[in-house]
């Protein structure tokens, strides 16, 4: 009696049917490359654990790794597309859509149920609705309100001071003797220059040019004693430090988005998407010699914002 | 009693057919009734075509992100206390600097194969990316967004949209020079909201730049929420895949109530395994040999301090150089300002980019009124318009990415910034609509031509004795001697070969 009974189905396929042999044309060859790369790749993924083992260099490990990697999945691939049945085969796409009778018991459900039974308490459905929507808005406090404070007047003021002395980023001093001409340095208001608010709102770019009595704009006469002249070091663009001079052409220049300001016209933006000056800071010089403000700025400093008039 | 006795071969009897595999089949399905799901799943045909490829290289490659990113996790400090580096770093020793860029430098040098994950998890974060925008490129021009699969498209646009968010917050953790300016950007962008834009930034940020908490939020939110959000649209996404099953391109066979192709198993499953071992041997290879975002050469961030010339990571460069090309038009009135020289190029154009993606399969529908149910895929140039339309909005976007270099181009043609700009400007207005009529016409063009998109076979030119030339088509190729062989189920059950004839000299016995 025979082992190789037929079993009895309608959906079976001979073992030497075409759809169950690879596409490879010769298989023999095939079968040894494939063998080869993943023969490589085990080699491969083994000195991987070998290079870490022994804390080779980090290219090394990238190279066993994924050269590992890599061609134990060529081999892999190779053995699905050129060994295995190639097909092709097929399967049928049944509609997804219900039956019009199905989508109707359906409808049939939310719309009765929910219309007898919902409707004719019209005042608990209410209520359930109304309780979880407030809890929706209510619950937006904690999630939303506790995050941060309110900006209040904080984006309009920064910590200079009237009197406030310019440091560098040491904290030293500057005296009216410290910059050459032409030279520029970031300052900040006494006392910040290692907070990250200091940092990040007071940093002011001071300038030392040749003229002693330049007046930037009609009204800073004061403003720049000695050819000192302060701007906020904070682009009007998106904020970045404004940390390129240009000595020759005395343009201040921010390198995230090319904004140029005049440096000598009251940084006004020649080029470049500001929209704004960069704000001036009035500057005096105590009797010591050292470089200190007159007041705050008198508008805000960085990009625009609603609130900003 | 006759199982009294039990002998190796009644004990492969009692298993069934196929012994322990059947047994196994059995525990499982007595307690969770898999086994019929199970065969259909195993049965399922993925239609082959090279194009349906690139969603497996965004799949493999959030793996990779998954898993290098666990690694990081471990290693990485989310805090912006400041610290003084004494590491094997030598350039930095000595230097104040946050938790958090101490600790990316730490695992870059000191944890034994940390770069080589570092650099992997970066590389996979772009390749990612990439590989999404050009899946999303074949889903659009073939037409696969098209009824029934709509949902399945405004999931992948939200994956899109949250992989580029997750990709910035990823690329600000390790808060050195060049990703805390980009955070700062980020920051002004949020400000430029008219009304609501000063309190979204004070309450991410907790507070007016910097602050003292994003490092830790931005943590939290790029290793956990976003993720998690992903990985359950993910599965969204390959649910509604298995169950709308693959589209196909039209072909011999091919309709639109069935799907020609290979078995999930094993021939789709060796692929797509091997394919991951490809793409992830891939990463690895360009972790370990290109370097990528050198961080420790940028220092860490103050943010008094600038680099120059640098471009966020390539996903966020049309931001940037929308940003760069807009026009300085700040609206001042009635006591309030809206910066529309940030507005309109970082929130109002992606707003509108994503805004379309969102809504083209709807405005398609409502152009063509087409509202049949479509499995056959198109060919780019079976729809002329929609190709066109795609084109203008990639050329769109290339224009942005590549005014994103503005100054990089400057220096290295050594023409003027203005020049470039300019130039730039105009390329961004114009490019769409010269984009929009070329790829029409090709579209066009295309479709007319007889036999587009299949291999070519060549004439022979013969000529006769009177001196007259005569072409005719070639016979196939000796490759495409063999038939296509023409699609079947697959079977239920294979037939064993038959014996082969016993050699002469030997007798068969039969037990």
């Amino acid at each position: 009696m025979s082992e190789h009974r037929t079993p009895v189905s309608l959906r079976g396929l001979p073992a030497d049917d075409p759809h169950l042999q690879g596409a490879a044309r010769r298989p023999q060859l095939v079968e040894r490359v494939l063998a080869l790369s993943l023969l490589v790749g085990l080699a491969l993924v083994v000195a991987f654990g070998a290079c870490y083992w022994t804390n080779a260099a980090p290219w090394t490990l990238g190279a066993t790794m994924g050269g590992g990697l890599f061609f134990l999945g060529v081999g892999l691939v190779g053995w699905g597309k050129y060994l295995m049945a190639r097909g092709p085969f097929v399967e049928e796409r049944h509609p997804l859509a219900s039956t019009p009778e199905e989508r109707d018991a359906l409808a049939a459900a939310l719309v009765e149920r929910g219309g007898t039974l919902v409707k004719r308490r019209r005042v608990l459905g209410g209520l359930v609705g109304g309780g979880l929507g407030a809890f929706g808005i209510v619950a937006l406090f904690p999630l939303l309100r506790s995050l941060g404070p309110l900006p209040k007047g904080t984006l309009f003021h920064t910590d200079w001071r009237a009197g406030s002395f310019a440091v560098d980023q040491t904290g030293r001093r500057i005296h009216v003797d410290d910059l050459a001409v032409g030279s520029v340095v970031t300052v900040f208001p006494e006392g910040t220059q290692n907070t990250d608010r200091g940092q990040a709102v007071d940093q002011t770019i001071l300038i030392r040019i040749s003229n002693e009595d330049f007046v930037t704009e009609p009204g800073r006469a004061t403003w720049g004693p000695q050819g000192y002249i302060a701007y906020s070091k904070l682009c009007t663009h998106l904020g970045c430090p404004v940390g390129l001079y240009e000595q020759q052409l005395e343009l201040l220049v921010c390198p995230c988005h090319q904004s140029m300001f005049n440096a000598t016209n009251g940084a006004i933006p020649e080029f470049g998407p500001a929209p704004r000056p960069l704000p001036q800071l009035p500057l005096y010089i105590d009797a010591q010699g050292y470089v200190r403000a007159q007041s705050d700025y008198h508008q805000p400093v960085g990009p625009g914002f609603w609130e900003r008039s | 009693m006759s199982g009294a006795v039990t002998t190796p071969r009644s004990r492969r009897q009692a298993r069934g057919r196929y012994g322990r595999v059947s047994q196994v089949v059995t525990e499982i399905d007595e307690r969770l009734g898999v086994a019929r799901g199970g065969r259909t799943f195993l049965d399922k045909i993925f239609p082959d075509h090279w194009s349906f490829m690139l969603g497996e290289i965004v799949l493999y490659s959030f793996v990779v992100l998954l898993v290098t990113g666990v690694f990081l996790s471990l290693y990485y400090v989310p805090s912006s206390t400041v610290v003084t580096y004494h590491g094997s770093y030598l350039p930095l020793d000595g230097m104040p600097m946050s938790q958090a860029y101490a600790s990316t430098v730490n695992l870059s040098f000191a944890v034994r194969a940390g770069l080589l994950m570092r650099q992997m998890h970066h590389w996979a974060a772009d390749i990612f990316i990439g590989s999404m925008v050009v899946h999303m490129a074949r889903v659009f021009f073939t037409g696969a967004f098209r009824k029934p699969r709509e949902l399945n498209w405004t999931i992948g646009v939200t994956l899109l949209t949250l992989a580029i968010v997750n990709g910035f917050l990823g690329y600000s953790l390790p808060d050195d020079l060049v990703s805390g300016t980009g955070i700062r950007i980020a920051y002004s962008i949020l400000l430029s909201i008219p009304v609501i834009g000063t309190y979204l930034a004070f309450w991410i940020f907790g507070g007016n730049f910097p602050g003292t908490v994003i490092l830790e939020r931005f943590f939290i939110l790029h290793v956990l929420i976003v993720p998690l959000v992903m990985l359950g649209l993910v599965g969204a996404h390959l649910a509604l895949l298995v169950r709308q099953k693959h589209t196909q391109f039209p072909g011999e066979g091919r309709r639109e109530d069935n799907v020609v192709g290979s078995p999930m198993f094993p021939v789709f499953m060796a692929k797509t395994t091997g394919f991951l071992l490809i793409v992830t041997g891939v990463i690895a290879l360009l972790g370990g040999f290109a370097q990528i975002n050198p961080i420790w050469q940028f220092g860490p961030y103050e943010a008094s301090r600038i680099s120059y010339a640098v471009q966020p990571d390539w996903y966020m460069a049309f931001l940037d150089g929308a940003l760069r090309i807009f026009p300085s038009w700040s609206f001042h009135s009635f006591g309030h300002t809206i910066p529309l020289e940030v507005t309109i190029p970082a929130v109002v154009l992606p707003g509108l980019l994503f805004g379309l993606a969102y809504a083209w399969p709807a405005l398609e529908r409502r152009v063509t009124k087409d509202d049949a149910i479509h499995h056959l895929l198109d060919r780019p140039s079976d729809r002329p318009r929609r190709t066109a339309a795609g084109a203008a909005v990639l050329a769109l976007l290339a224009m942005l990415f590549v005014a994103s270099s503005t100054d990089v181009i400057a220096n290295f043609f050594h023409v003027s910034l203005n020049t470039v700009l300019w130039a730039m400007r105009v390329l961004v207005l114009v490019s769409p609509f010269v984009a929009y009529p070329i790829a029409y016409r090709i579209a066009k063009e295309m479709h007319q031509l007889h036999g587009a998109g299949r291999r070519k076979t060549p004439n022979v030119v013969t000529r006769t004795d009177e001196g007259e030339y005569r072409a005719e088509p070639a016979p196939a190729f000796g490759d495409d001697a063999e038939e296509p062989l023409a699609p079947t189920p697959v079977p239920d059950f294979i037939e064993a070969e038959p014996p082969a004839p016993p050699s002469r000299g030997t007798r068969a016995v039969e037990r």
